[in-house]
């Protein structure tokens, strides 16, 4: 079973002519996309500027990925994020406010300041939390998925993960489950090329959409820097998935724009910079579906700008609040090990 | 009062739940139609279902991960690990994953789980199927660990946990599983952190644990013979620990020794004694003495194994020594 190239099929698609129907879920996305990237460049200035504490991983680039894919979810459907989960957070519904008080270790971050950057989870959008053991989530999304069988509850999971965590043996364990019980769950992995500093093709012999295959699972190859070619891919696993024919894999290429983390700022050694330059050029997710939106005439090269200019606002704005919010009291720090029936 | 097995009673507490609460359901290696290896699990498969009574791969990662997320999500797992020696095997699972949620998301989300295992040697099972490894799991915060000591708490005990809205770790001693004992026909729950004064007694406390318990008992029986009159108190669960309790009995008997099956460096018998020494040193006639597992893998040899865990004779022996006083001034 050779993976099915999602790609092709997407592209002919999105050739197509955008009708009025899907215009207000396209213009979201670019505005879900432009808020993330508004988001990270935010985030990284933080800690720049030493405002920060911890170090954070930048999801810049990646956008494509995360919209394409929530946008085909609903509230109810889970997802499970990674160390690189800001885009995720985002995708799923998160708000500018919480998710920069939540970086910044204050009371009114999503998790009170207790998780920070890596662990943000938004329960009220199903977002059951960034990871930060790599491939560590790999379980909870499985796990989601045999509650909503189980429980007939209809949502379906996806599971977002990097090439890196392909390398855990802990996936292998949990897609066996998943396609021996037909679980509601997609496979998400973000293939970005490295696995932390290392290019991904010296750590991963064979074929990582074979490895899914052979225990069954339909894989999918998707261009992850083409928002509707994945919006579309998942759109139609997610139905599938609802009628008992998952689970299903996905690798979606895709590139990161900054290091590891943002403290990662010399990063010669193990990619050129010519390479970095070659996908924010030409692969930019955001720039190139705005060229789509304006060839298309559903936005207007004005309409673009000033949504930027309004999202970059907004992000401003949640940054200046969450700096002047208050930390928790001293008094957290006890509470939340155990949980406390209300 | 009825007597039955610590086995058939973990299989009816379990039973119960499930007939009350439609959430709960079952995972693990062969737990099915095996009903497990100790066959505690017989005959649930048969009125649940593999709905709800799921064998597995054997994949303890894998199945315990997909347990932190089912319970995340609205499900209330038990999950059956099959040998205590195999929680090597889950901890990022369990230790990363399933105990920190809560307090990483700010009591956002809660992982109310069961997992239950066993401990215990002198089963002649050697090094990686003998373990007692309650201590590790109680190091790690956002864990509850529950010991029963007899059918009765692991009936008691078991309800409980299942009904908790936090991730916890239940031991049963494999050598107990056909022990017998009065076990009320009524549904009961045992509260967590409420310690059981076994026996009461006047010259000196027996801090005691899960296959303990019975030790001390026959040691409490040896002491008898000789003029002394120990008391046993069994915390039932180390976290939450009954502190209070331990320590109303330490200042009346102004001595003790726990006892427990892990190894004894770095584990339950460390942490109860310290606090002892911390919170009821002015009342104490003795050092109070620890007893655990000696720090060595368990051997497999009988003429080896039975030397590494605390036996009656040995209690009562340390337990008499500090009662006549010859600990004291030994040094």
């Amino acid at each position: 079973m050779a993976a099915r190239n999602a790609t092709r099929n997407a592209s002919r698609n999105t050739s197509k002519r955008a009708t009025r129907n899907n215009s207000d879920a396209y213009v979201r996305m670019y505005r879900q996309m432009v808020r993330i990237r508004a988001f990270e460049d935010n985030a990284n200035q933080l800690y720049l500027s030493a405002k920060m504490p911890g170090l954070t991983h930048m999801y810049s680039g990646q956008e494509a990925v995360a919209v394409g894919i929530c946008e085909a979810l609903e509230d109810s459907d889970n997802i499970t994020s990674t160390h690189r989960g800001h885009g995720h957070c985002v995708a799923k519904g998160a708000e500018f406010k919480q998710m920069f008080c939540e970086l910044l270790g204050k009371e009114e971050g999503y998790c009170r300041g207790k998780g920070g950057s890596m662990h943000i989870a938004d329960q009220s959008h199903g977002n059951l939390g960034a990871n930060a053991i790599v491939g560590g989530s790999m379980g909870i999304a499985t796990g989601a998925a045999l509650t909503a069988k189980r429980l007939n509850t209809g949502n379906v999971a996806v599971c977002f993960f990097g090439d890196g965590a392909t390398a855990q043996g802990l996936w292998y364990e949990v897609m066996n489950m998943a396609a021996l019980w037909k679980l509601p769950v997609i496979y998400a992995c973000e293939n970005n090329g490295y696995s932390e500093y290392t290019k991904t093709e010296e750590i991963a012999a064979g074929s990582i959409t074979a490895r899914a295959e052979a225990f069954g699972i339909e894989a999918f190859e998707v261009d992850g820097q083409d928002v509707l070619a994945v919006n579309d891919l998942t759109t139609k696993l997610v139905a599938r998935a609802r009628k008992g024919e998952g689970p299903f894999f996905m690798n979606l290429s895709t590139y990161r724009y900054h290091g590891h983390h943002v403290g990662d700022i010399n990063r010669d050694y193990y990619r050129s910079k010519d390479e970095e330059a070659e996908w924010k050029d030409k692969r930019d997710p955001i720039t190139n579906f705005g060229k789509w939106l304006e060839d298309e005439k559903i936005m207007t090269a004005e309409e673009l700008v000033a949504l930027n200019d309004e999202v970059r606002a907004d992000a401003e704005a949640a940054v200046q609040y969450a700096l002047e919010a208050k930390y928790p009291d001293g008094s957290e720090v006890t509470m939340h090990v155990f949980h406390e029936p209300a | 009062m009825r007597e039955i097995t610590l086995s058939k009673a973990v299989n009816e507490a379990i039973a119960e739940e499930m007939r009350r609460d439609d959430t709960v359901f079952l995972m693990g290696e062969d737990v099915a139609e095996a009903g497990t290896p100790f066959k505690v699990l017989s005959g649930l498969v048969e009125e649940f279902g593999t709905e709800r009574v799921i064998d597995t791969p054997i994949s303890e990662p894998g199945f315990v991960g997909m347990a932190v997320g089912a319970a995340m999500t609205g499900s209330r797992p038990i999950v059956d690990l099959m040998f205590g020696d195999f929680l090597f095997l889950v901890m990022d699972q369990l230790c990363n994953q399933a105990a920190k949620t809560s307090y990483m998301s700010g009591g956002k989300l809660n992982v109310p789980m069961v997992l239950r295992t066993n401990l215990g040697a002198t089963r002649r099972s050697a090094a990686q199927h003998s373990q007692s490894l309650h201590a590790l799991v109680a190091h790690i915060p956002g864990l509850k660990v529950a010991l029963p000591s007899s059918a009765f708490e692991a009936k008691g005990l078991m309800k409980t946990a299942i009904r908790d809205e936090n991730p916890v770790v239940i031991f049963e001693d494999k050598l107990m599983y056909n022990d017998k004992a009065p076990v009320p026909e009524e549904e009961f729950l045992l509260p967590f952190g409420q310690a059981n004064i076994v026996r009461q007694g006047r010259d000196v406390t027996l801090v005691a644990t899960s296959s303990m318990v019975q030790v001390c008992q026959k040691a409490a029986e040896l002491l008898e013979k000789d003029g002394i009159s120990a008391e046993i108190v069994d915390p039932r669960t180390i976290v939450p620990l009954d502190e209070d309790t331990i320590l109303d009995s330490v200042r009346k008997t102004s001595r003790a020794v726990v006892v427990d099956e892990g190894h004894q460096s770095f584990g339950v018998t460390a942490e109860i004694a310290s606090r002892i020494g911390e919170k009821a040193f002015y009342h104490l006639d003795a050092p109070v003495q620890r007893m655990g597992a000696m720090d060595v893998p368990v051997p497999f040899s009988p003429a080896l194994e039975d030397l590494t865990v605390p036996t009656p004779e040995a209690v009562a022996e340390r337990a008499g020594m500090i009662c006549r006083g010859e600990l004291v001034h030994a040094a």
